[in-house]
């Protein structure tokens, strides 16, 4: 099964494989400090703290944070049927940083006390869910999923969002402002091992779930009542996927802010190199989307150096115009691609 | 499969007014009637999509709707008219979409989903863009993957206009498919609205209007000018020559002034 101009699944995978460690050998060693490599071999150095006390587990976040939202992403393409659908776009990103600047901002004291690292992913995780939800519920027609509501509902629920996020901002303290500012673009350079570590906790287990779907979102592409006659029950299989979803996007909106256009742009790349198969799409877009998700980290780092520019902005840069060329090109007459 | 006593409602308005309808192993039931009867509707019904207002659809005895999803979908194979697929799947992929109830292994899978393309001419199609194809492909690709639905287990297969935008000569290829099927010992139940292709491939006609059935049973008792002419609300000519049925409709000139 290889259509013509498909490039196959497995070399795919190899090429990434094979991109990866040099990709995140530049992450380890880019950034305002140059270093050496005998310091490197010696513990406590300057050098040495750098890699392994900040730029180690930076490099772990970018790799989780882009498998992550590259894989929602194609998740909640599939559960949308339509390669428009994204976290961002739809308003589930912003929902979960609505939810975590209301935790920072009211909840600091006691909920933090009572919760720890812990309350920001619960509550992002919170905010995405309900946004989900809405959304589902407010493009949901008897003949299924209307793009277009579901599109106009997420510029809707964006707004308002950020609108909320405005007026947060009037009742928070200086420690909480900065904070927030500090999401709102999507960074990773205030991230330590904690952070790092929680995410992959939360990833790994959240990566299986999903690619664990792959098979029966490929029947939900059919549509609603058809993937219901192939035996799947579909409002459990949705179910399961909003939550799924919601925790992932949570997760990395908590610990690294609003990254956006990855989810939407990375699903379909992979599927213009190699069609839409889930089973084939979601692992390959996991991938693809540690990958440039960290060399998006390596550019932020790079072009004002020395001093660094949110990774919000840098994947905005790369991902939107790549967003209009693909309109534009189904434009022109090829349906998503 | 049995349905008994079939009512619908939907939003107030009654849609089905207390069908019965018996589907045979090894029969191929043809619904006609005109748009709105609720032929769809009891597709629907009969699919275990949805339940019956009151009423009750049987297989083997036992009433649909207690049956889980996959479980249906090892006996029942549906394929309704709307098909949203909007993603550049192959035609191949397509086809083999449908074998999944079945839990093949990838390599009978695709032995499966091939003699599927074979047996519906898509052969040259399958590794084509199931998006760049033309109405009537795309309905036979859909059957394709519908059909590559049964397996041992299957007994019941119901198919919405399954033809309706094919040309003659695919038409009369998948109906020679579902005719062979249903003397396979399939129980099959078609909804066409071409009366010379329900004649020749239909052992059983259930004509239904406005949610009620007109008359039902085998093609030459139903299928008579006075009948077919009430269904339709159209004069049709039913003559019998060369061994087949042969139908023509007529309109008086002032038939359709208000």
């Amino acid at each position: 099964m290889n259509p013509t101009g498909r490039l196959s699944p497995h070399l795919l995978h190899r090429l990434l494989w094979l991109l990866l460690p040099p990709v995140m050998a530049l992450s380890l060693l880019v950034g305002p400090v140059s270093l050496s490599p005998e310091q490197l071999m010696t513990p406590g150095s300057r050098d040495f703290l750098i890699l392994f006390e900040l730029r180690l587990p930076r490099l772990l976040l970018s790799l989780f944070a882009g498998a992550l939202l590259a894989l929602t992403g194609a998740s909640i393409q599939a559960l949308f049927r339509n390669p428009l659908a994204d976290p961002g776009l739809i308003g589930i990103s912003a929902g979960a940083a609505l939810a975590a600047v209301a935790a920072l901002v009211f909840g600091g004291g006691w909920l933090l006390g009572a919760l720890g690292p812990l309350l920001l992913p619960l509550a992002a995780f919170i905010g995405g869910l309900t946004v989900t939800a809405l959304v589902a519920r407010i493009a949901r027609t008897p003949r299924g999923i209307s793009v277009t509501t579901m599109l106009l509902a997420g510029i809707a629920l964006n707004s308002i969002a950020a609108a909320a996020i405005g007026v947060m901002k009037y009742f928070s303290d200086d420690l909480s402002l900065r904070q927030v500012t500090f999401w709102l673009l999507g960074n990773l350079h205030r991230t330590d091992w904690n952070s790092a570590l929680l995410l992959a906790v939360l990833a790994l287990p959240l990566m299986a779930l999903l690619l664990r779907e792959g098979p029966q979102l490929n029947l939900l592409l059919l549509g609603e009542q058809q993937a219901r006659l192939l035996g799947v029950v579909t409002h459990r299989l949705q179910r399961r996927l909003i939550v799924l979803v919601a925790l992932g996007v949570g997760a990395v909106v908590s610990l690294g802010g609003l990254i956006g256009f990855v989810g939407l742009v990375v699903p379909h790349l992979v599927r213009l190199l190699c069609g839409p198969d889930n089973r084939a799409l979601m692992p390959l877009s996991a991938l693809l989307g540690a990958l440039l998700l960290t060399l998006a980290d390596v550019l932020a780092r790079l072009l004002v150096s020395p001093a660094e520019l949110p990774i919000g902005i840098v994947t905005a840069l790369v991902g939107g115009p790549f967003f209009l060329f693909m309109i534009l090109y189904r434009q022109r007459g090829r349906l998503w691609l | 499969m049995i349905a008994q006593g079939l009512e619908w409602h939907r939003q107030g308005r009654q849609v089905l007014h207390g069908l019965d309808l018996e589907l045979a192993a090894g029969t191929l039931t043809v619904v006609l009637g005109p748009n709105g009867a609720g032929k769809s509707t009891l597709l629907q019904l009969l699919s275990g999509l949805e339940s019956p207002t009151s009423g009750a659809v049987r297989l083997d005895g036992e009433a649909l709707h207690g049956w889980s999803e996959p479980q249906r979908a090892r006996q029942l194979a549906v394929m309704t008219q709307d098909q949203p697929l909007d993603f550049p799947f192959s035609v191949e992929e397509v086809v083999r979409l449908g074998a999944w109830p079945l839990g093949l292994s990838p390599q009978q899978e695709a032995d499966h989903g091939r003699r599927w393309l074979q047996r519906l001419d898509l052969a040259q199609l399958a590794g084509r863009n199931y998006l760049q194809l033309s109405g009537g492909e795309r309905q036979r690709v859909q059957l394709a993957r519908v059909l590559a639905q049964c397996g041992e287990q299957s007994r019941v297969l119901l198919l919405d206009e399954p033809v309706s935008a094919m040309d003659l000569r695919h038409q009369h290829l998948c109906l020679r498919q579902l005719r062979r099927l249903a003397d396979a010992g399939m129980a099959v139940l078609l909804i066409l609205h071409d009366l010379a292709l329900a004649a020749q491939y239909g052992d059983r006609v259930l004509l239904l209007k406005d949610g009620r059935a007109l008359a039902q049973g085998p093609v030459p008792e139903v299928m008579t000018a006075a009948l077919l002419s009430q269904l339709f609300e159209v004069g049709v000519d039913v003559r019998f020559e060369d061994g087949v049925l042969r139908f023509s409709s007529f309109v008086a000139d002032d038939a359709f002034q208000a």
